[in-house]
């Protein structure tokens, strides 16, 4: 899933800058799930803003909004009539939904107040470790399941650099060192001899690299040859 | 495109001339300044003439801004060393590195040095966009292939001169997981690599154990191996190695002896604590050399004395080194 994480209250609080009318707008889609922006959030941070800005002496008028996806248009004509009220929009959506806020409404400035961070496994309660970096290219399949792409911290595509030890990565013990964990699965799989095939070099220009992505379906367009 | 010149090399750098012609060779490493100062890389220059057959220079070695190593090796060539150029995969992408290759080849280095990188969290600019376009692997087979092939990595034919490098790498026998070093050397062998130079080896015991696997595998017949040595400057800096480097092993007893070097000396005595200290690390440093010598597949050894130069020609000299040969 994406994930993110709510931004320092300070940074969130100089985003505002002068505004005194704020629609505080959650999504009830990843963001819910990684307890970053849903229903809930939207509550505490509404409040927490609400007193801050009370004890600094300037109060803020906070209202609270939840759409089920802020990343598609028709979620986001429920807010149509409401936005127009505030001097801003705090979205607690990810970076998708934050952007769609303002391409839907062009008159209204919409803030993110979260930081989207990755694309995200929930290992368990309360811990999300990025799987995927959506490079367009997917390897997975000759690398036993376990992506270098996303989890090597230098993204090597034929084996670990020399940092290695005792399974976990050179930048710090909390990472499992992707390539440990490749080569520990192929054994198991009695296939280690896939690992001695030389990775070409990756052609990033899948990634973002080759610049912003766009995939068109011209079997699902309802609006042909536009 | 032959794979080879007419007289058989395929760079004719001297470091390929001394090991084919089976000389035990000797490099060094030259780190260069985290300022403009070419008079320090000349200084450096000046203490490793004569005692290395090639000496490495570092490309901003554990992530800090310094000197380029290819700027570096110029000046080296000036002194009269002959470089190898290291080259990470940390900060340059494919077009840069093939620019720089042939730039340096221009410049007349004729050794490389295909490195994946310390990751920049280590160096000074940890908020860093790291690059790794290619990993270290793919960079000895485009290397290769400019030489070998005279295209670039795309598949275009560089028209005009092709740069010929020696083509090295960098190995770590001491790295996880330990099953999966000996293949790691094999594909780098498959992609191309001449030779190559090992991490730090203050465990012996385990260095043997992985050259066994290289020998049994038959790679020493396919690659020079140069094992990496270099003297300890402390007892706290062999703690700290032991401790907290990532992939290194430093067995205890060399802990032991550094801390033993300076036992009767009081700790006010900082003078001569840091002597007893050099004379035991370069001490340590001649006995591994020549137990390390005797291990079959060890072509030569790659001497780290890093910021410590001065300490690479009594080494040399002490196992016995020195002078180097020559050979044409």
């Amino acid at each position: 899933m994406i994930v993110g994480e709510q931004k320092p209250l300070e940074e969130i609080m100089g985003l505002l800058g002068d505004a005194r009318k704020v629609l505080v707008a959650g999504c009830g889609t990843c963001v819910t799930v990684c307890f970053a922006g849903g229903e809930k959030e939207v509550g505490i941070l509404a409040s927490a803003l609400r007193m801050k800005s009370r004890l600094e002496g300037h109060p803020l008028e906070v209202d609270e909004a939840t759409v089920q996806r802020q990343c598609e248009w028709e979620y986001l004509e429920a807010l149509r009539d409401r936005v127009g009220e505030y001097d801003v929009v705090l979205s607690l959506a990810c970076g998708i939904g934050v952007q769609a806020m303002n391409e839907y409404f062009p008159d209204s400035i919409t803030l993110p107040g979260i930081n989207t961070t990755s694309l995200s496994l929930p290992v368990e309660q309360g811990v999300w470790e990025e799987r995927c970096q959506a490079c367009g290219d997917c390897i997975l399949g000759i690398t036993f399941g376990i992506c270098p792409v996303a989890r090597c911290s230098k993204q090597l595509l034929n084996g670990p650099c020399g940092g290695s030890q005792r399974g976990v990565c050179e930048v710090n013990a909390d990472i499992p060192c992707a390539w440990q964990l490749i080569w520990d699965r192929a054994v198991k799989l009695g296939r280690v001899e896939q690992l001695m095939q030389i990775q070409p070099p990756k052609n990033w220009s899948r990634s973002r690299d080759g610049g912003p992505r766009k995939i068109v379906r011209e079997d699902l367009r309802l609006v042909k040859n536009e | 495109m032959a794979e080879e010149q007419a007289n058989g090399f395929k760079s004719g750098s001297n470091l390929e001339k001394i090991l084919r012609a089976g000389h035990f060779a000797v490099t060094a490493e030259l780190g260069p300044p985290q300022s403009a100062d070419g008079d320090e890389i000349r200084h450096k220059a000046h203490l490793l003439k004569g005692v290395a057959d090639a000496v490495n220079i570092t490309d901003n070695q554990t992530a800090i801004v310094r000197v380029s190593s290819i700027a570096s090796g110029v000046i080296a060539i000036q002194e009269g060393l002959e470089p190898v150029v290291q080259m990470t995969c940390r900060d340059r992408n494919r077009l840069a590195m093939q620019s720089d290759l042939l730039g340096a080849y221009a410049l007349g280095m004729r050794n490389l040095l295909c490195l994946t990188g310390d990751h920049q969290s280590f160096g000074n600019h940890p908020q860093a966009k790291n690059v790794h376009d290619l990993d270290s692997l793919q960079l000895v087979q485009m290397v290769k292939a400019m030489r070998d092939e005279g295209i670039f990595q795309c598949g275009d034919p560089i028209k005009g001169t092709v740069p010929r490098f020696f083509i090295g790498a960098a190995v770590n026998p001491f790295g996880d997981p330990f099953e999966f070093r000996p293949y790691r050397l094999a594909k780098k062998v498959a992609a191309g690599v001449d030779f190559v130079q090992t991490q730090l080896i203050y465990d012996i015991p385990r260095f043997r154990e992985y050259m066994k696997r290289v020998v049994d595998m038959g790679l020493h017949e396919k690659v020079y191996i140069l094992a990496g040595v270099g003297p300890l400057k402390s007892a706290g800096a062999a703690r700290y190695m032991r401790d907290k480097v990532p992939g290194m092993i430093v067995q205890d007893v060399y802990v032991d002896r550094m801390e033993a070097a300076v036992a009767n000396i009081p700790k006010e005595d900082k003078a001569g604590r840091r002597d007893a200290w050099q004379a035991e690390g370069i001490k340590i440093c001649i006995e591994q050399i020549q137990e390390i010598r005797e291990i079959e597949g060890v072509a030569g050894v790659h001497i780290m004395a890093i910021e410590w130069e001065s300490a690479v020609r009594p080494i040399v000299e002490g196992a016995g080194l020195y002078p180097r040969p020559t050979v044409e």
